[in-house]
Order: C-alpha cells, then structure tokens, then sequence
C-alpha cells in the first residue's frame, strides 16, 4: 500500500501542472474577452463559398 | 415570377420610406440606385461596391441593415498626419520594418456583422495580414504589412467602408500604463484547485478509511491538507482580511469582519487539530468557504460592469444636437454623431463633445464642468471642450472628438449639482442594517460557542461557532438594493428615459404631487398651427429667419422653420431674456422677439399662443401658434389622477387654456399662468413648505430653477439641446405618456428590494437555527452561502426584467 505516496505525487504534480497552464493562459489574455468568441464560432468558414456569394449587379 | 416582382416593385415606388440597404436610414435626399437596391447616399453605395468585389455580401447576412453610413467628409488630406513617424511609433504596438499591429478604437460597431466585417478585412486589402475584434471594449488589433500599405492607407479604409477608428493621441499615453488586473481570476484558479485537491484528500477521512487501515497514512492526508490550505489563506483569501481590517481601523464593521473570521478560525482550529493528531480538521470546509465567496464576488462585480456598460453605450442619452449634413441642417441624437462632422450651437446649448470652433465668436460658460461661470472666450481655430455652454449667437464647429456619454453623465452629477442626498435612503438602511447585523451575529456565535461547551459538548460548540458565522450573510441584504435599482435604471435607459443616477428612482417612487409645465412639456412644439398676423415681406422674412437662427426655444425653431431662405444675415449681437424674448442684431438692425409686453408694452388679452416682431421698434406683428397637446397626454393625466396624485399646470403662458386644462386635470387641481420662472421657483417651495413631494416636468427652457429645488426634476426632450444640469431626469417627447407606467415601476422597485430584505432575513434565519443547534456543518453553510447571494440576485433581476417588460410598451 506504500505505492499510495507516489500517487499522491504523481497526481499531485499533475494537478498543479495544470494550475499552471490555468494562470499561463490568463496571463496570456485568453480569458480577458468572453463574448467575442461567442459570436465569431458562428461565422461560416468562407472558403468554399467565394465562388458562390458574388452577386450579379 | 416576373409579375409579382413587378407588383413588389411597384409597391416600393409607393412607399414614401425608402430606407437604405446598407445603414437603414430613410432617403430622404437622393436614392441611388443600384440593381434592385437603393442606397441614401454615395458613401454607402460605395462600401456595397467594395464589399461586393471582394466577396464579403454576407455582412448583410447576419443583420438587417448593419452598415454605418461612413462620413461625408473626404478622407484625401484628414489623416496625412499618420505619415509622420512620431505619430506612428506612438500608435503602433509592434513593428519590425515588414509586420506591424496596433489597436484601434472603434465605437460605431454594434452587431455581429461588424465583428465579421472588421475580422474579414484581409479579403478587401492583402497587405491586412489578419484582425482580432474585442467586441465589449470595441477595439480591433490589426496586422498588416508596413512596406507594403501605410497606417494612413489602413485608416483611410476603415474611414470608408464606415469605421472610422477614433484617434485620440492623449489617451494612448493613460491606456498604454493601465494594466490588467486580473489577480481574481488567479485567486478563483488557485481556490479552486487548492478546494478540489482537499476535498479528494479528505475522503479518506469521509469514509472512515484512515482509522481502520493504518494511522499514519491519515496523518499524511491531513498535513498534506494542511499544505494545500496555506495558499488558500495567505493568497486567496487575503482580500477578505485586507476589507475586515480596514473597516475595523474606522470602528465599523462590515460584511468581510465575519467571513475574515470565519476563514480565520477554521484554519487554526484545523491546523490545531492535524498537528495534535486529534482529528481532520474542516479545511475542506474552509478552502471551499473561500472559493465560492470569490466566485460570488466575481459574478457580482461582473454584472456591475454590464450594467454601467449598458447605460454608457446603449442607454439613450436624449440631448439632440444641429448637425450639417448633406447641405441643410437638420437635428440628430447626440451618439450619432460623427468625428469631423460640422455641429452647430446656439445660445444656452451644451457642447456635446470636444470640437473645433470654425465660425462666429463663442463665448462659452463652463460652470458645467468647472463651477465657474465666467464665460471664456474662444477664436476660431480653438479647441472646445466638451460641457461647455455658449452665450451668445450660434456657432459652427468640427467635432474632433466622440462623445462620451459617460463623461456628460459624470459632469451631471457633480457636485456643484448636488441636491441635497444623494447616497439613496435604501444604501442607508442597508449600512446601518449591515453594521448591527455584524455584532448580532458575532454575539449569536459567541453565544452558542459559550453554550456547548458549558453543556460539555466542545466540538459542537466549534462547529456551531464557525456555521453560524458563515451561514448568517448579510451581503444579500447590500446586493439586492444595488442590482434592482441598476437593472431598472437600465430597464428606463432602454425606454428613452434617462436618469441621473439610483437614487431618482426611490425619489421618484416617493413623489405625492406632480407639477407640470405647459408650453413644450404638455404641448409639443412640433405639429402647431403657425400663422402670421402683419405684412411680412421677403425682407422681414430674411431679418426674421436670420435672427430666429439662433435661439433654441421651439418656438423660434417654428418660426425659423416657416421663413427660412437661402441667405441668412450677420448677427452682431444676441441677448436673452429669460421667460420675456430676445434681441438679435441683424445686419445692424435690431430685432427685438418676444411676447407682447416685451415687444409692444402691453399685455395680449389672445387666447393662443404669440410671439411678437419688430424691427427697430417698428412692430411688424405676431406669430400664432395653437396649443397642440402631445398625444397620450390625457390618458396620462387620467391614470395619474386615478393614482391619487395632486396635480399642477404652471405656465408661463396667457390664460387662454385654462378651461381645456381644468377639463383635463380635474376641478380641484390648481392651474396657474402668466408665471415667471422665479414664480416658478416659489410655488414649489410653497408646496413643499405644505410638506408635498414634489415631482416637477418641464422643458427646462424657463423653468431650470423650479426642476432643480423641487424633489424630482424631469426635463423633455424634444430634439433639442437645452440640457439642464439641474434635472435628474430626462426623458424623451414621445415617452412622456408613459409617465404613469413609470412612476408604478418606481413604487414597484422597492417593494421588490423590501421582498428580497424579507427573503434574505427568513433565509438567515433558518439557517441560524441549524446553525446554533450545531446540526449545520460548516461545508453545507460555505456551499449556502453564496447560493442564497446568486438566487437574490436571480430574484431581483428577474422580477424588475418581468416589471419592466409589463408596464412599458
């Protein structure tokens, strides 16, 4: 059962790994907008459609 | 097929608003016209023909009329200053000779398609590498090749297809030094992780495991519980114990005192037990404790950031403003207007936003923004700040800078305005309810603690002690007060009806008499019957429109209206006469407008609105204008007198309404005309002297001293610009009707924040019994405890969006 305190670390240290990458990601400013994005995942990916919305004048 | 489209489009010929497709706004002067659709100017016309060659018609996918119409000014000389390298290092966040970016301020974006547009922008120029929207700030970083296109090529596009990026080189410095502050968000992750972690370690002794396996594998949970609690009290909750110790320093305590303690308590209590191997301690208890009040804090302060989001950007600002476009002059809200537009302003109105004088002599009062009323005086070419008031004859200037309303409601509610309170009596109660709530609370604890032990029970006494501090929130009791009146100061925003801040609201809930003024408040200046009694030569038209110009009484605006031509004279001189008329120079003729004792000497003894003329002292004879009552009005005055209040009409008119305004207010109601604005003033401190509460409606032309001494000023706005500072209200002409419906939703705001008082005391309540009798353990109050904050909070919200909804059209 003494394997139980390497698992402790093992988890342990992978939990604050992710703390880390948690403040990393903040400090990198990905949290400071949360309503942009909301709107921007609705936008269609144009590629395909460039041939297709040139209206005729 | 072709037979209907025909009919649609023979339908459109017949539509005499044709509204544009790309900004929406009517054609009013031309209709271009391309394939199938029209657009109001040149200017929108060719952001379509630049968005249709490169393949980005979907903006108009996303919203219907989304477009800006962009400014008419021409772009070619406007922005050759962001050739020079100084201007260019200053705005630019990063360059290497090929790449650069900076970010632009853009307030016109408001929708999706903006977003899309703004981020597609490398479809119109390849030199735009890409772009990032930040839709809440409305900013835009964008990326381009410096060797390849210019910052002034990249502005001078944005300036065209209608987002004109605001350029303000003063602000870059203030911006450039703020930064982030994003310790919360860290303090939330760090809580969080800390409150998972324990409580996974503390299963262990959740289930009793540690004691029938070996003891010392629960010890090393336990310490390292003890380890993970560390950060927990000396980072996170460290804002907790900074508030509780300021507020001690000034003898008083607030809502942080017992959560300090609380946190505080818990963790010695716990590291006591731990080291002394006597039990597990509560720091699952008290790392969740801390997470969730962050969490709850966090919410709250977000909401207090869209709410004054809100009210600084969508929040209807009723203040119009005389704008030059396309060649005639015409009125437009004050958020519509535009960088490098020409404004005009006449006598007594409020410079909007920082401009450049370009004609006639300003003389400009700004008691406004400093408490000074000397009048400065400005050439042309100065800049004019914004909040200034002009005295004297119109003048015409640029607008250099957009206007914030945040600014203006700042300078509104300045000190020099300030009547009396303005803390609202609800923020009162609430700190003197906090302040004893606290030592209740601690004594109840104590109390309790003192009990089990006494009763030999000490761990009980423990847990009770710490629930109870916990449990026993009188933060909903400050929270509720603050987000209704927020929600419903937003709510009126919407509906055209601006207020100065919280505090109006239970004002206005507390008003018992309501006094109105008759000429522009009950009546609307728009739609009157105008007719002039005399000759009235092309000549006299000419000194007469010239002279009118200037004033910005709805009165001259009709006249103005009515005689207007194509040249308008030098004015050399222009001096008001507050309630009496005015005196224009007019190509070194004196005109003199007004009423009849003003203009003649003697009284008029007509029953309909006149104003006066003569032109150096000779009488030329009056306009007259039938009283018009705006429409709604006598339902209004019908459901407000069925609400029991005591109504007033105070004129400064002729008595010739007398009968159709007792007919409409009741027999009873007291119907005054021919009164001055200090006559005005006194009937309102006479009322009040009767112990009334005042409500007081005008236009704030004549009546500025009467709307600031009675209880609740109101001014209506009606295309005009007669801001005054005095009011605490102001609402839009066509909004007027609703102010029956507005006053009930005042009344039913406080009954909503006395129902969350009631919901947070019954719920403390509750939980102080369980508390006391130690069967709450301290975890199930953490988790409580922010619980009962958001569903007060959900509670209020919810029930003003609903009142609102309801009462309002």
């Amino acid at each position: 059962m003494s394997i139980i305190f390497l698992l402790i670390l093992f988890s342990l240290i992978l939990a604050i790994a992710f703390l880390f990458a948690f403040i990393w990601s903040v400090k990198d400013g990905q949290f400071d907008d949360n309503y942009t994005p909301s709107v921007r995942i609705l936008f269609d990916d144009e590629k395909q459609n460039n041939l297709n919305t040139k209206e005729e004048l | 097929m072709i037979f209907v489209s025909y009919c649609l489009n023979m339908q459109k010929v017949i539509e005499t608003d044709i509204k544009c497709y790309h900004c929406g706004e009517p054609c009013v002067d031309e209709i271009i016209r391309v394939g199938e659709k029209q657009f109001c100017c040149e200017g929108c016309k060719l952001v379509y023909e630049i968005l249709n060659e490169n393949n980005l018609c979907t903006y108009y996918n996303f919203n219907e009329t989304p477009g800006i119409s962009p400014s008419k000014k021409n772009v070619d000389k406007r922005f050759a200053y962001l050739d020079e390298a100084s201007v260019k290092s200053k705005l630019l966040q990063f360059s290497d000779g090929n790449t650069a970016s900076l970010t632009f301020f853009i307030p016109q974006m408001h929708c999706s398609s903006c977003i899309w547009l703004l981020e597609n922008l490398n479809r119109i120029n390849d030199s735009i590498l890409r772009s990032r929207v930040d839709f809440m700030r409305k900013e835009v970083q964008i990326f381009y090749k410096e060797n390849t296109f210019s910052l002034r090529k990249l502005v001078e596009l944005l300036s065209t297809i209608g987002y004109e990026p605001q350029i303000n080189l003063d602000d870059l410095e203030k911006n450039k030094k703020q930064k982030k502050d994003r310790s919360a968000v860290y303090r939330i992750g760090v809580a969080g992780f800390c409150f998972g972690n324990i409580m996974l370690f503390s299963f262990p002794g959740y289930f009793s495991l540690a004691d029938s396996t070996e003891k010392h594998y629960g010890n090393v949970f336990n310490y390292l519980n003890l380890v993970l609690s560390l950060p927990v009290l000396f980072y996170c909750s460290a804002p907790f114990f900074r508030f509780a110790f300021q507020s001690l320093k000034q003898k008083f305590l607030n809502i942080d005192v017992p959560i300090a303690l609380g946190i505080f308590i818990m963790f010695v209590r716990s590291s006591y037990e731990i080291i002394s191997a006597t039990g597990a301690g509560y720091m699952d208890t008290m790392a969740g404790l801390t997470f969730f009040m962050l969490l709850g804090r966090q919410f709250q302060n977000k909401t207090y950031d869209t709410l004054s989001f809100d009210r600084d950007y969508k929040s209807f600002f009723p203040i119009s403003v005389m704008v030059k476009r396309n060649g005639s002059e015409t009125s437009i809200p004050v958020s519509d207007i535009k960088v490098g537009e020409r404004i005009i302003i006449r006598n007594e109105e409020l410079i909007p936003a920082d401009s450049i004088l370009i004609k006639g002599e300003a003389s400009i009062d700004y008691s406004f923004v400093t408490g000074e009323s000397a009048s400065v005086y400005k050439k042309a070419g100065e800049l004019l700040y914004a909040g200034g008031k002009q005295k004297g004859p119109a003048i015409e200037m640029e607008v250099v800078k957009q206007v914030e309303q945040s600014y203006l409601t700042q300078l509104w509610n300045n000190d020099a305005y300030v009547k009396k309170q303005t803390q609202s009596g609800f923020q009162q109660l609430v700190n003197r309810i906090s302040h004893y709530f606290t030592i209740v609370i601690l004594g109840i604890a104590l109390a309790s603690l003192a009990y089990w032990i006494y009763f030999g029970h000490p761990e009980i006494g423990w847990n009770a002690f710490t629930a109870v501090l916990i449990i026993a929130c009188p933060c909903a009791l400050a929270i509720s007060s603050p987000f209704t009146l927020g929600n419903i100061l937003r709510i009126f925003g919407r509906n055209k009806f601006y207020l100065k801040n919280y505090a109006v609201i239970e004002k206005l809930a507390k008003a018992d008499s309501i006094v109105f003024d008759k000429t522009g408040t009950l009546t609307t200046n728009d739609r009157s019957d105008v007719a002039f009694h005399g000759e009235l030569s092309e000549n006299n038209k000419y000194l007469i429109s010239s002279a009118t110009f200037h004033s910005y009484h709805p009165l001259s605006r009709m006249i103005y209206e009515q005689t207007k031509g194509e040249r308008r004279g030098k004015v050399s001189d222009y001096t008001e006469f507050s309630g009496k008329g005015y005196l224009v120079v007019v190509d070194g003729l004196i005109i003199k407008i007004g009423s009849a004792s003003f203009v003649k000497g003697k009284t008029s003894m007509g029953d309909e609105t006149e104003v006066h003329i003569s032109v150096s002292d000779n009488y030329l004879g009056y306009f007259s204008f039938k009283n018009v009552y705006r429409p709604g009005v006598d339902a209004m005055i019908a459901s407000l007198r069925n609400e029991k209040y005591s109504l007033y009409v105070i004129s400064g008119d002729h008595a010739g309404e007398m009968g159709k305004l007792k007919a409409l207010c009741g027999e009873d109601s007291m119907i005054l005309f021919e009164q001055t604005p200090a006559d005005k003033l006194t009937f309102i401190q006479d009322l009040q002297k009767h112990g009334k509460n005042v409500l007081m409606i005008g236009d704030g032309l004549n009546d500025a001293g009467a709307l600031r001494q009675a209880d609740v000023g109101i001014s209506v706005a009606d295309n005009v610009n007669n801001f005054s500072p005095a009011c605490d209200a102001i609402i839009d002409a066509q909004k007027l009707k609703s102010l029956s419906n507005i006053l009930n939703v005042s009344k039913a705001s406080k009954k909503i924040i006395y129902g969350s008082f009631i919901i947070a005391l019954i719920y403390n309540a509750f939980g102080l019994y369980f508390a006391v009798r130690g069967e709450l353990s301290p975890l199930f109050a953490a988790i409580l405890m922010p619980i009962s904050s958001v569903t007060i909070i959900s509670f209020t919200t919810l029930l003003s969006k609903w009142m609102g909804r309801n009462r309002n059209e």
